[in-house]
């Protein structure tokens, strides 16, 4: 069974239609690369997925299945640690790097000072940023590098423990070598979780994913192995963006 | 459910402005206008108030409170104006900085402070150089007048410096001069800005209460001249609200129901002037 | 013959008369404050601090005028800090547009435009009297509080605006709850702003005098619970000054209050430009 099942799913903003009758399956531990124009719709499938749209008061109809159940059946919170979410620029909050680490584990129960600590190494040797940071955990978050900081935002998340994690162009605002270690860390932890990726960078999904998404104007048009969509896609608009891209 | 009881909570919160709004008409009105139906809307606009003969007749507190109003309002507009006009077009970013600050630092000095400087400075001043008591109309505009400033510059300085920097090179590029372009162009845009301002400064004036009693001498007649002492419908309130009982009490409120109604008015016009929400 | 003059003449004279105005502006505000401290300050000593008002004020300090003032500004923001604060979070949180929003700001909006004699009716007849509360420090704290929370309303409104929504975003995507969001996310990262909010209202309430005068009575006598009757430093100055009991001690005690004023919005200054330079 895949982890998540999209059927039929629309999202408005208002008057606005940014998605129309997606159909999607995103499969366990794998990496779904998701890419397409601006205005695709790309954002606002993650935003579907772990009901944020609901922030920006949108709508959407059709159904989002999380491992066969519907996530409406889900209680929000829940929903939303089991599915984490990186975005574009990384957003740290305001404090040191260990209380930025320890605000969502706080947030759902009470955890003991040596667990909590376990978790958030764990976490962040998981996004391979331990060796840097280890020590200063008490410094504020905003000392620390734009890819330091993107990386903190995904150990952030990790130590959540969550099942799927969705990259909402994760790397744009880094510098070649930060996203390679990004996406390094990607590959190692698409053992233990199931990832959707969306980005701008073609390279960057044919480097990484494993099936591939194109969006267009808030459809999808096409999903296949990744070589698939880049080698020989099925529909002539797919081709195009990707030679666009590399023309 | 936590969160819908704390949005319950909230709402119920929220309401706490507008509710202590109604509150506050409720019991003003509930305590004045029985007395103004008792004795009748001719008596209570009329010439006489007597307390002990039980006449309320409230216009020459009406017309007091307009002179010393319209007398700050006088002293208040053009300098408030300027010092606005000019720490908006004319002085460096360093005089901004540091001006803005002081002035509006100086809007939080207590009104006790201002009445108690017209009666140690302006009040002897006027008695000896123009004459009368001291204690006037003219001393009670001074006051107020500068005591409305930082309000006036406050606001009017913010709608100047919000009209877009490319009406003044709009304007500079058809070789205006800057002061032509003042007054042209930005004042012209800055208008309903500058307006709010100035009528929340005028409900400043309008309702302001101990500096008045300080300074204008409060006898209960029309002053014939700037000089004359003056009495305002604020300070009958607080001068009589001490002792007052049965319909002199009551013929109190009724004066604070009125002042309430001008005062809201004034409010309600500038909130829409500016459109400061939404 | 007419004589006009040309755009550049103009230009400089009006300069000029611009610059005089604001010059005289300028002097005429710290004047006031000079004049006070110049003949107050011979007045401030270890005992007029600390010491029994004694023969109406002509006497002795302001010990008892210093402490009233200090527990009806405290009790005043303890009731309208929760208020202002929780108004300003449904307000920015809860509602978006509509009319709910638009009866709630039109009420901080007028509320923040009733003048001091207004709230010192209102307080009278509904703390004083109909609850029964008396000349007292609680009836003058309930009015000032009212006074003061549209203060606090608008500026917590636009500190809680302030701050970013992708703030919000990483709350929910961790399973923040909103409830969870705000208290932990959002009053944190805005506190210097609401902060800024809560003092300008201490200074509001510090310098009152038509609203406390008639909530809070006049006493001289050294309070002693909610329920005492005192006499704020701006009511005893105000009567100083008013009835001339003592033109040195009214000095005196208006050095005191404008020291405390001026300090707690050089505070209210501070903070919120630390917090403006943060997030704007």
């Amino acid at each position: 069974m895949p982890k998540i099942v999209i059927d039929q799913l629309s999202l408005f903003y208002g008057q606005n239609q940014v998605l129309t009758d997606v159909n999607l399956a995103v499969h366990e531990k794998e990496i779904l690369g998701v890419i397409g124009p601006a205005n695709a719709g790309k954002s606002s499938l993650l935003r579907a997925i772990n009901r944020l749209y609901e922030i920006d008061y949108a709508r959407i109809s059709g159904k989002i299945r999380l491992d066969g159940k519907d996530i409406f059946d889900i209680p929000i919170n829940d929903l939303r640690r089991r599915v984490g979410l990186i975005f574009a620029t990384p957003v740290v909050l305001p404090g040191t790097i260990l209380k930025n680490m320890s605000y969502g584990l706080k947030l759902h129960r009470k955890i003991k000072k040596q667990e909590l600590n376990d978790t958030v190494a764990d976490a962040l040797q998981a996004a391979n940023l331990w060796e840097e940071v280890k020590d200063r955990l008490h410094e504020s978050a905003s000392t620390l590098s734009g890819g330091q900081q993107q990386r903190l935002c995904i150990a952030r998340t990790l130590a959540m423990n969550p099942e799927v994690i969705m990259m909402d162009e994760p790397c744009s605002g880094l510098d070649p070598i930060s996203t390679a270690k990004i996406e390094a860390t990607m590959l190692e932890l698409k053992k233990t979780y199931t990832f959707i990726l969306v980005t701008n960078n073609t390279k960057q999904a044919a480097r990484t994913a494993d099936r591939t998404a194109f969006f267009l104007g808030g459809e999808l048009i096409e999903v296949d192995k990744t070589e698939k969509i880049f080698t020989k896609p099925a529909d002539a608009r797919t081709d195009d963006y990707i030679r666009g891209r590399f023309g | 459910m936590k969160d819908k009881i704390a949005e319950k909570l909230l709402l119920f919160i929220a309401f706490s402005a507008i509710g202590s709004l109604l509150l506050i008409t409720f019991f003003i009105f509930q305590q004045g206008i029985p007395l103004i139906f008792k004795i009748g809307l001719g008596n209570f606009f009329s010439m006489h108030w007597s307390p002990t003969r039980g006449q309320f007749g409230i216009l020459s507190m009406i017309i007091g409170s307009l002179m010393v109003t319209v007398g700050a309002l006088i002293v208040g507009i053009p300098f408030g104006l300027a010092c606005a006009i000019y720490l908006a077009e004319f002085s460096s970013k360093m005089v901004q900085k540091t001006l803005k600050p002081i002035i509006e630092l100086l809007a939080g000095i207590p009104s006790v402070v201002y009445g108690f400087i017209g009666i140690v400075i302006l009040v002897p001043f006027i008695r000896i150089h123009f004459g009368g008591p001291g204690f006037s109309v003219l001393a009670s505009s001074i006051i107020l007048g500068i005591m409305i400033l930082p309000t006036i510059v406050s606001i009017s300085y913010d709608s100047l410096i919000a009209v877009p920097n490319t009406y003044r090179e709009g304007s500079y590029a058809l070789g205006a001069t800057k002061w032509q372009t003042v007054v042209k162009l930005l004042i012209p845009a800055a208008r309903s800005g500058i307006v709010a301002g100035i009528i929340l400064g005028m409900g400043r004036a309008i309702g302001e209460t101990m500096a008045v009693i300080m300074i204008a001498g409060n006898a209960l007649k029309i002053p014939h001249s700037m000089l004359d002492s003056v009495r305002t419908l604020t300070s009958t309130i607080a001068l009589e609200l001490g002792y007052a009982t049965g319909d002199h009490r009551a013929a109190l409120f009724a004066c604070g129901a009125f002042l309430f109604i001008i005062i809201i008015t004034l409010n309600i016009i500038a909130i829409r002037i500016t459109g400061r929400r939404e | 013959m007419t004589f006009r003059i040309g755009p550049r003449t103009s230009q400089i004279i009006a300069h000029i008369i611009l610059l005089l105005m604001t010059i005289v502006t300028v002097i005429v505000l710290f004047f006031i404050i000079g004049y006070v401290f110049k003949n107050g300050f011979a007045q401030l000593s270890l005992e007029f601090l600390t010491d029994r008002t004694r023969e109406m004020g002509k006497e002795g300090g302001i010990l008892p005028s210093i402490i009233g003032t200090l527990f009806i500004t405290v009790l005043a923001i303890i009731i309208a800090t929760p208020l202002g604060v929780g108004s300003a979070v449904y307000l920015v949180e809860y509602t978006r547009g509509g009319l709910l929003r638009k009866i709630i700001s039109f009420g901080a909006d007028c509320l923040a435009g009733v003048p001091s004699i207004i709230f010192g009716l209102f307080g009278f007849i509904f703390f004083v009297i109909q609850l029964k509360l008396g000349w007292s420090i609680l009836s003058g704290s309930l009015t000032l509080a009212v006074m003061i929370i549209p203060t606090i309303i608008r500026t917590s409104e636009e500190a809680i605006k302030a701050v970013p929504q992708s703030y919000r975003e990483i709350s929910y995507s961790l399973g923040g709850g909103k409830l969870d969001t705000i208290l932990k996310v959002v009053l944190p990262t805005s506190l210097p702003g609401i902060l800024t909010g809560v003092i300008l209202g201490i200074g509001r309430a510090i310098g009152e005098t038509a609203a406390v005068i008639f909530t809070a009575g006049s006493s001289l006598g050294m309070p002693t619970s909610v329920f005492s009757s005192t006499r704020t430093l701006a009511v005893h100055f105000y009567i100083l000054a008013r009835e001339g009991i003592s033109m040195p001690k009214a000095y005196g005690t208006a050095t005191v209050l404008i020291i405390i004023i001026l300090f707690v919005n050089l505070v209210a200054y501070r903070l919120m430009h630390r917090f403006m330079a943060k997030y704007y």
